[in-house]
């Protein structure tokens, strides 16, 4: 980050000038600090509390309400490591990071690339723009409204895809949500729907960044289609593939109201994730303890994940500037 | 959302606030010059003239179908009535406007109200969330407070944390205030949720303001309340309204805290309305479907509305 330090050191300088250096005295960003103090007293009653407090919660066995609180130490994270549910939720991110981060990005870059490189120049800017507001549609439904829509699509008895099925002399339609061997796709599937739009609608405006003089000379170079499309734009399109990467991996391993809506985690856990497990010893089952152990590993599993991703990312944006150099 | 250090920021924001748009000055631009496309006409042009582009563009528009067909499925369903739906299957056009979906479900849901809570909801932390972004990014972009680093960080973290890891003590402590099953309990959650992601924004945008103008300004005796609202405020309000617009719409859309925090029928929100009437005996086929459709309308409405300002606002996030 550039720090513009203003050599001036004689004179009083309106603190607004900037950070100069000035060892004595009040320094310049102290009269700032008011700014802050909403802000930061709203960060420290809805989040600092409440997280510390749910930390604190884990050590405990507490039905919730007047129930007393008993201090079991790590009792609740020793049991998380031998609950089958709780692994079996994990497992199931990893299902959800399938849906949501994998497929799509693949799938979004696939598309942004067809609108943008071929169809945007055979058949005009507008066919690929009204095709991109459709792909997008699904992102803008409240997730609530998306899940019940496609609970009623994939309903049983009443659902549209089976309703179609019988029609067709399908006798037995499969039970799309309720049976615990297509539960799990299906959620996919729907996941995949509702994301893919986003993915699409950044690389695209990735690919507008991107020079056409670039191609140009790969092209006087002989390079064809694809071989451009791995030299040139994979890497200039790099910093927003990292974004979409992050943003839906967060997404995915947080991912709670579609769900909710969609299976409730049944049949039989088959499509539980940690959010919903959580969410379930907390208001169902009154083991809060229990359910703030589960918030907190996935919260460290989220952090991990993410810093993770975010020291790649500097990593290999440093080794390309070295290489550059 | 945003790289923390994409190289874009530096080049992009050095004059205004308008930063978060880089990518959409070139939106219309001049992606496809016709240099290059005419040369590239001479490499393949058998592919470009042959049948092959209509196969692309079959594939494109088939893809187009499948996103659509759920939503084209939902209004064609919403107004059949059952008899109809189970008659004819849900492919069929309606025998007659069937309305008594819609009204049942408008009626046992109270939509006015719910309407009304998610609009208050989601207005009172677009505007409120916006301003403590910008009141905290003033801090830390141009106060440069000491240990700005760390907040920043502090605060993308925020925005990464499950909802869980915070809904039981924040359920208790509402209980506590006395704002159990309040609207202003959630407000005040979500305008300080999304204030994490305005400030983490906002600041890098901030922290390349230029100086010289802050310097004009103090020289001229501004104090700095002023220079936040005389200066800084005009300058970066494009990225504010964009700020404004994404919050509303995620807290439109948000469902696990209102879920939680809101129990009863005067202070739910429109998406938690009708995930709760799911199972119930009246979501008959129509009725779901006219419910869904009557739940989305609102945020199609809001998105058509703001649709340039939108656009510009995803390529924002990515590019920033």
């Amino acid at each position: 980050m550039s720090a513009p330090t203003l050599d001036a050191p004689a004179g009083r300088r309106p603190p607004a000038a900037g950070p100069a250096r000035r060892p004595w005295r009040r320094p310049p960003w102290l009269p700032y600090l008011p700014y802050l103090v909403p802000g930061l007293v709203g960060f420290v009653v809805v989040v600092g509390y409440p997280f510390a407090t749910n930390v604190v919660l884990s050590f405990q066995s507490w039905k919730g309400g007047l129930a007393p609180h008993r201090w079991v130490g790590l009792d609740n994270y020793a049991a998380l490591l031998r609950d089958s549910q709780f692994w079996t939720s994990f497992q199931n991110s990893l299902a959800m990071v399938l849906a949501m981060v994998v497929v799509p990005t693949l799938l979004g870059l696939l598309l942004a690339a067809v609108l943008f490189d071929y169809l945007g120049k055979t058949f005009g800017a507008r066919t690929s723009a009204v095709l991109r507001a459709t792909y997008y549609l699904p992102q803008i439904l409240p997730v609530a409204v998306a899940g019940v829509l496609w609970n009623w699509i994939l309903n049983a008895q009443t659902g549209a895809v089976n309703e179609l099925l019988r029609s067709w002399g399908v006798t037995e339609p499969p039970n799309w949500l309720g049976s615990p061997s297509t539960a799990l796709p299906s959620v996919m599937l729907v996941l995949v729907w509702v994301q893919i739009g986003y993915p699409v609608v950044v690389f695209m405006s990735a690919l507008q960044r991107v020079d056409p003089e670039l191609y140009e000379a790969a092209e006087l170079d002989g390079a064809g289609w694809g071989r451009r499309f791995r030299a040139i734009t994979l890497p200039q399109i790099k910093p927003e593939t990292f974004v979409v990467v992050l943003t839906c991996t967060v997404a995915a391993l947080k991912v709670f109201g579609p769900i909710y809506v969609l299976t409730r985690g049944g049949p039989e856990s088959s499509t539980l994730v940690p959010s919903y497990y959580s969410y379930l010893n907390f208001f169902d089952k009154s083991k809060v303890g229990y359910g703030a152990a589960v918030s907190n590993v996935l919260t460290l599993v989220i952090v991990v994940v993410a810093v993770t991703l975010l020291v790649a990312q500097a990593r290999s944006e440093r080794r390309e500037e070295a290489g550059r150099a | 959302m945003t790289a923390p250090t994409t190289p874009t920021t530096q080049t992009t924001a050095p004059t205004t606030g308008a930063a978060p748009a880089p990518g959409a000055a070139g939106a219309r631009g001049p992606a496809g010059a016709p240099a290059p496309r005419r040369r590239r006409a001479g490499v393949d042009a058998r592919h470009r003239r042959g049948v092959t582009r209509w196969f692309v563009l079959a594939g494109a528009v088939l893809v187009a179908v499948l996103m659509l067909v759920p939503i084209a499925i939902m209004v064609l369903n919403a107004f059949k009535s059952p008899q109809d739906y189970s008659q004819h299957g849900p492919l069929s056009w309606p025998r007659e406007l069937y309305t008594a979906g819609v009204q049942a479900f408008w009626e046992r849901v109270q939509f006015p109200q719910k309407l009304w809570n998610s609009v208050v909801i989601s207005g009172v932390v677009a505007v409120a969330g916006t301003l403590l972004s910008l009141l905290n990014a003033y801090a830390i972009g141009i106060g440069r407070i000491r240990g700005r680093l760390w907040l920043t960080t502090l605060f993308l973290l925020a925005t990464m944390l499950p909802q869980e890891a915070l809904i039981y003590p924040l359920f208790t402590m509402a209980q506590e205030a006395g704002l159990s099953n309040s609207r202003w309990s959630v407000i005040i959650i979500f305008t300080v949720i999304q204030s994490a992601f305005g400030t983490y924004l906002l600041a890098s945008v901030l922290h390349t303001f230029p100086p010289a103008l802050l310097e004009a300004a103090a020289l001229d005796g501004a104090s700095r309340w002023q220079i936040l609202w005389r200066i800084v405020f005009p300058v970066v309000r494009p990225t504010l309204s964009v700020l404004m617009i994404f919050f509303f719409i995620w807290t439109w859309n948000e469902f696990f805290i209102p879920l939680v925090m809101l129990t009863t029928n005067d202070t739910q929100t429109v998406p938690v309305a009708l995930a709760s009437l799911q199972g119930d005996r009246l979501m008959d086929a129509p009725t779901t479907n006219a419910g869904a459709l009557v739940s989305l309308v609102p945020a199609l409405v809001f998105f058509l509305l703001f649709q340039r300002t939108l656009t510009r606002g995803v390529t924002a996030g990515s590019v920033k």
